[in-house]
């Protein structure tokens, strides 16, 4: 009984193979792109933990300074109190051409030790001797030999367990090169201490401790707003996904009523037809979860460099370039992929377990129910907005931010069928002959079929023009930003110091205004902030992006008493002009301004030159904004290059620069355009999808028109323009929607998530094309069904009348 | 302290400076580093002081202790600078390691602790005047000006002491004023002890705090090369007797045959050199340590002197299980003289 009620069951899908593939289409999308985001995510989050563990600092709590220096006698103080600890010194140190980062660390006490001597003995060499003279520094093999390459008068031994990026030496060596023999970045305090200490913060009230989660989360944390990001547009098009499944699974089972019907008149059990159906969506999900998991490991494979960029690009977080499969997320893909598919059935299959036993194969009563339905679903998006809202105006942060998004976009989808049902009857009003009537009421009778697939085109639609909007903006606000910032017309970097000066010199003799650019990395409140020294120069003062300053500001910083700092340091730690700022123990200045400093995740001030070289006199001064007239540049760039033998890529023009920068920026929104598009085309498939399913059943509907005297081909066209005109009343709606979104990314989510807040720009042309894109979906979603319908034998028509369907 | 830090660092460190095997790979060239000479007079309180021209130098403070409970305890404190180059520089330019080791031992339980720190940081040193040497939160302090009086305090996990020493003697010299020969082939030390310290105290182990007294005995030594190239290791005995008198004598082992010398101290402290082969030790019972057969039973003899004693280690697991690992332990004498005392075994590996 059980073989032969399967056997009819999934016969089902013989007969109509293109719902089977649609049903896996959707499940194997939805599962795909969710699937991707994690992959992205969790290769993402495992490179930073991984990073954190190759430097040994995992497990360790940090002792932070609120500049970057700890006072080495401060060291040997909570030594001799008895705390453990491992102290660090962290810095960037110039060898040949190439700067590197460097980490010094004790020797003897540091918890990356083991895996260093491990290293050194590999070289064949005493891993002692990096404590003498000429020491030794300790590197990844890939940046070991850039560092070979610029003969540095020290041995380099390769460490596979070092991350790329940075170089580790004993605190002797680093402490030479970063010439800071008498203060420390910040000291590791190791696990292992012994009880009964007196508390640090009494010892140290100056030192905040950072736990060891957020130490080795601190990268993590920065990028946490991405991942979201990420998982937002994850979830988003599961969803969409969902909704294409949904419709799948109604309509196979609406279709097979006739058929369990005979088969419940047989005696076949009604929990037994329950569950032969749970099996069957159970296989298919498994079947179409498992291409979803290829899929979407194929396009995080091709997303994640992109990612590896914009990561590295936005945040400096170390992210490798390749995939690996984890089971724990193969796992997660397929718990989606069944999860979602019951989520997606779960109406159906509950409908059918509560049908009469003896009801008959007609298609449901749509009209008055639905209006019924559209109501409930408007009242609950209705309170979905306000609830978002409502975390907007209660909370702060990232995850408020995204929580209204959320709220409004599912609130806003659920109105949606209720919105184009009052658009429609508003233009049934338009009508003025009986074929236009039918048309508007028959739209609205299909309202139902395909409002799932009308919220996919709405939440996509939206997501593009929120995204677009916000990405816009920024490229626009960031473009005019650079115009500000890079005001000089040619930078220059010389080879050293002493062709530094010369170089001054000489364009001191052509009349040229060098502009020199210094600039010193210390740490502020355990972050880096990097310290620019600046001469007074009206290019500064008539070009410098400034959000606000107090009335003086540049003659604040011109004497020496005022520093600016960048949006993302003032926000960071809530800095206002007139304010001040400690740089280090003794030197504290007035805040005279903030300026906006975009796609930069670090902390900036910008002071006095002569100022900063009274406290670091050992800073390079190899960098220089030239000024003269635009047409003077390719000569001058031609004549420095001839006089100072300094290569063509260190003599760059402003156009250059910006063009370079632009080029950074663009390749950091690559992926949100890559999922921009998916999402779209997910959503033209679930029309799609949804047009298929409701053609088969639009027959009955269709016929009596048909036989009252209009042909295939005007009812097939009518198909197309009541597609259409869902599509663009959906587009019409999400327009408002995508705005809101838009926003919310904006003056929320940026300010979050990057530390600065964006104007925002309107495109109506991009909302134009995109209003195009979806009416071109739209017919190319009904075309087929419209295409069939004009192709469709007049005996099938006829065979309404005959038959009960 | 991380063990395995301490082993892949420390291990090579001080295998290069005070164990014999990879001592022979340095041969007996000093390297730059000052030597011991003949007839150099020392000098106090200048030389309770660092010597960072020389290779190897230690502070190693042994103490045989009673409580009120009626038991008997040990306590060491160590502190060891090796130098990986000969003199000294500033901060993290200085070449000077500092090692120390810390133990309480009962007849049941051997607790022993670790520290490791870089010189010229001020994580650990010594101060000749007023002296002091520690090693993190470890110290060695005087409570005046001199060694006469001071106080020794270190902790770890299972245990921790803070002892107070009081000298109720002069200090000793060994060998030839402070000169002492190591090896036939003239390997020396400088080396001074003040073996006469009065200590009272508090021993706390998990079994909870205790109320200690006894004796205490403090080595003082330096050299750039303590042990000739076929030396092996040695077995060091610091004996003090009831009646008053004091032995230190030590025996090291080499594929030639082994050295002795020691030291015979009178009850008023006075010092009287003992010639090369008159003290004389060999193993009457071997214990399992740690892996490997050790002889935590002796029979010693000095007989100018009349004594012949059994010497019996108060717990035979004094296994010092330290990156430079050695036996360590407080022993008791029977025989023609009773006491108390401490024997260090080294190079059983």
């Amino acid at each position: 009984m059980i073989r032969a009620a399967l056997q009819a069951i999934l016969s089902h899908w013989f007969r109509h193979p293109m719902q089977l593939a649609t049903l896996l289409a959707g499940i194997a999308l939805a599962t795909g792109l969710w699937s991707a985001v994690q992959a992205i995510n969790s290769e993402a989050r495992a490179s930073y933990a991984r990073a954190a563990e190759q430097l040994g600092t995992a497990g360790a709590d940090r002792l932070v300074p609120e500049n970057d220096f700890i006072p080495l006698e401060q060291y040997a103080a909570l030594r001799r109190a008895g705390w453990q600890l491992a102290p660090v010194l962290e810095g960037t140190v110039r060898i040949g051409r190439q700067s590197f980062e460097i980490m010094g660390v004790d020797l003897l006490s540091h918890p990356l030790v083991p895996a260093l001597s491990e290293a050194a003995q590999l070289d064949d060499a005493t891993p002692l001797d990096a404590l003498l003279p000429p020491g030794r520094v300790f590197a990844h093999p890939e940046t070991a030999s850039l560092v070979e390459a610029a003969n540095p008068p020290f041995p380099v031994t390769r460490a596979e367990a070092l991350p790329r990026s940075i170089l580790v030496a004993d605190m002797s060596l680093a402490s030479r090169l970063l010439r800071r023999p008498d203060t420390l970045s910040y000291l590791l305090v190791l696990p292992d201490q012994v009880p009964g200490l007196q508390r640090l913060e009494t010892l140290a009230p100056e030192l905040t401790r950072i736990s060891a989660g957020n130490a080795s989360a601190a990268t993590a944390r920065l990028t946490d707003s991405f991942h979201l990001n990420l998982t937002a547009f994850g979830l988003l098009s599961f969803a969409v996904g969902l909704f294409i499944v949904q419709g799948a699974i109604g309509l196979s089972l609406e279709q097979r009523r006739g058929l369990i019907r005979t088969l419940r008149g047989l005696g076949l059990p009604m929990r037994l037809l329950m569950m032969l159906f749970a099996g069957e969506l159970a296989a298919i999900a498994l079947c179409a979860g498992l291409v979803g998991l290829t899929g979407g490991y194929f396009v995080a494979a091709a997303l994640l460099p992109g990612v590896s960029a914009t990561l590295a690009g936005l945040y400096g977080a170390p992210v490798d370039g390749s995939l690996s499969l984890r089971p724990s997320w193969a796992l997660g893909g397929m718990g989606m992929a069944l999860g979602g598919t019951f989520l997606a059935g779960a109406q159906a299959l509950f409908a059918l377990s509560r049908m009469p036993l003896l009801a008959g194969p007609a298609t449901r009563a749509r009209g008055q129910q639905a209006s019924r339905s559209h109501f409930l679903s408007a009242i609950t998006g209705a309170v979905s907005i306000l609830l978002g809202i409502l975390v907007l105006a209660n909370f702060q942060g990232l995850i408020a931010g995204f929580v209204f998004l959320g709220g409004i976009m599912l609130g806003a989808a659920l109105m949606l069928p209720l919105l184009i049902s009052a658009g429609l009857r508003l233009g049934a009003q338009l009508s003025r002959n009986p074929f236009g009537d039918w048309l508007w009421a028959d739209t609205r009778a299909q309202l139902p079929g395909m409002s799932l697939a009308l919220m996919a085109l709405l939440l996509a639609l939206a997501a593009n023009i929120g995204v677009g909007t916000m990405v816009s903006s920024f490229r626009l606000t960031f473009t005019g930003w650079l115009d500000q910032r890079l005001s000089a017309e040619i930078y220059v970097t010389a080879n050293s110091d002493v062709q530094g000066a010369e170089l001054a010199a000489w364009l001191e003799q052509r009349g040229v205004t060098a502009l020199p650019i210094r600039r010193k990395d210390i740490r502020f409140k355990g972050a880096p902030l990097r310290v620019y020294g600046i001469v007074d120069d009206a290019t500064y003062r008539d070009n410098w992006p400034l959000l606000n300053g107090l009335p003086d500001v540049w003659d604040q910083v011109a004497a020496g008493d005022g520093l600016l700092v960048n949006e993302q340091l003032a926000r960071r730690h809530g800095l206002v002009p007139g304010g001040s700022l400690r740089l280090s123990p003794d030197w504290e200045l007035t805040i005279a301004g903030v300026y906006s400093d975009y796609g930069n995740p670090n902390g900036q001030a910008i002071v006095s030159l002569p100022e900063l070289l009274a406290r670091f006199p050992e800073i390079p001064n190899r960098q220089f904004g030239l000024r003269l007239p635009q047409e003077k540049v390719p000569d001058t760039i031609n004549s420095i290059q001839e006089t100072f033998e300094i290569q063509r890529e260190n003599v760059v023009d402003q156009a250059s620069i910006k063009g370079r920068s632009l080029a950074i920026f663009d390749r950091t929104f690559v992926i949100t355009a890559a999922l921009n598009l998916l999402t779209l085309g997910v959503a033209a498939f679930a029309m799609l999808s949804s047009l298929l399913t409701l053609w088969s059943q639009r027959l009955p509907q269709l016929a009596p028109v048909w036989a009252m005297g209009l042909t295939r081909r005007q009812l097939a066209l009518a198909e197309v323009l009541r597609s259409v005109l869902l599509a663009a009343l959906t587009a019409v709606l999400a327009l408002p929607l995508g705005l809101v979104l838009a926003w919310a990314l904006l003056a929320v989510v940026n300010v979050e998530a990057f530390g600065w807040e964006l104007p925002m720009h309107l495109f109506p042309a991009d909302w134009l094309r995109l209003f195009l894109l979806a009416i071109l979906a739209a017919v190319l979603a009904a075309a087929l069904p419209a295409r069939r319908l004009s192709k469709l034998d007049p005996a099938e028509l006829l065979k309404v009348f005959a038959n009960e369907r | 302290m991380n063990a395995k830090l301490a082993l892949a660092f420390a291990l090579s460190l001080w295998a290069s400076a005070a164990s014999p095997q990879s001592y022979a790979g340095l041969g007996t060239e000093a390297e730059g580093f000052a030597i011991p000479q003949r007839g150099n007079l020392l000098n106090f309180p200048g030389d309770h002081g660092a010597h960072p021209d020389f290779r190897i130098e230690w502070w190693y403070l042994t103490a045989n202790l009673e409580g009120v409970d009626g038991r008997s305890y040990g306590v060491q404190w160590t502190l060891f600078r090796s130098a990986l180059a000969p003199a000294d520089a500033e901060g993290w330019q200085s070449p000077q390691i500092w090692m120390a080791h810390a133990a309480a031992t009962s007849p049941t339980r051997h607790l022993f602790a670790e520290r490791l720190a870089r010189g010229g940081v001020g994580q650990a040193g010594v101060i000749a005047e007023p002296f002091e040497a520690w090693i993190d939160d470890w110290q060695m302090r005087s409570e005046g000006n001199s060694l006469e009086k001071i106080r020794v305090t270190a902790s770890d996990h299972a245990f921790s002491y803070d002892l107070k020493l009081q000298a109720d003697g002069p200090i000793v010299l060994h060998g030839d004023k402070g000169y002492s020969v190591k090896s036939a082939s003239g390997q020396a030390s400088y080396y001074y002890s003040q073996p006469h310290y009065q200590v009272t105290g508090t021993l706390s182990l998990p079994d909870g705090p205790v109320d200690v007294t006894g004796h205490g005995w403090l080595d003082r030594e330096w050299s750039s090369q303590p042990l000739a190239e076929d030396q092996s290791g040695w077995d060091w005995f610091s004996l003090s007797f009831d009646s008053g008198e004091k032995l230190m004598g030590f025996v090291l082992r080499g594929d030639s045959g082994n050295f002795t010398s020691g030291t015979w101290i009178s009850k008023d402290g006075g010092a009287e050199p003992l010639a090369p082969g008159s003290f004389q030790a060999k193993p009457l019972e071997f214990s399992q340590v740690n892996g490997r057969g050790i002889p935590t039973r002796w029979q010693a003899s000095l007989p100018e002197k009349g004594v012949s004693v059994d010497v019996q280690a108060l717990n035979p697991q004094s296994w010092m299980g330290t990156s430079f690992s050695y036996w360590e332990g407080p022993v008791s004498v029977t025989g023609s003289h009773s006491g108390k005392g401490y024997l260090e075994m080294t190079g059983y590996e």
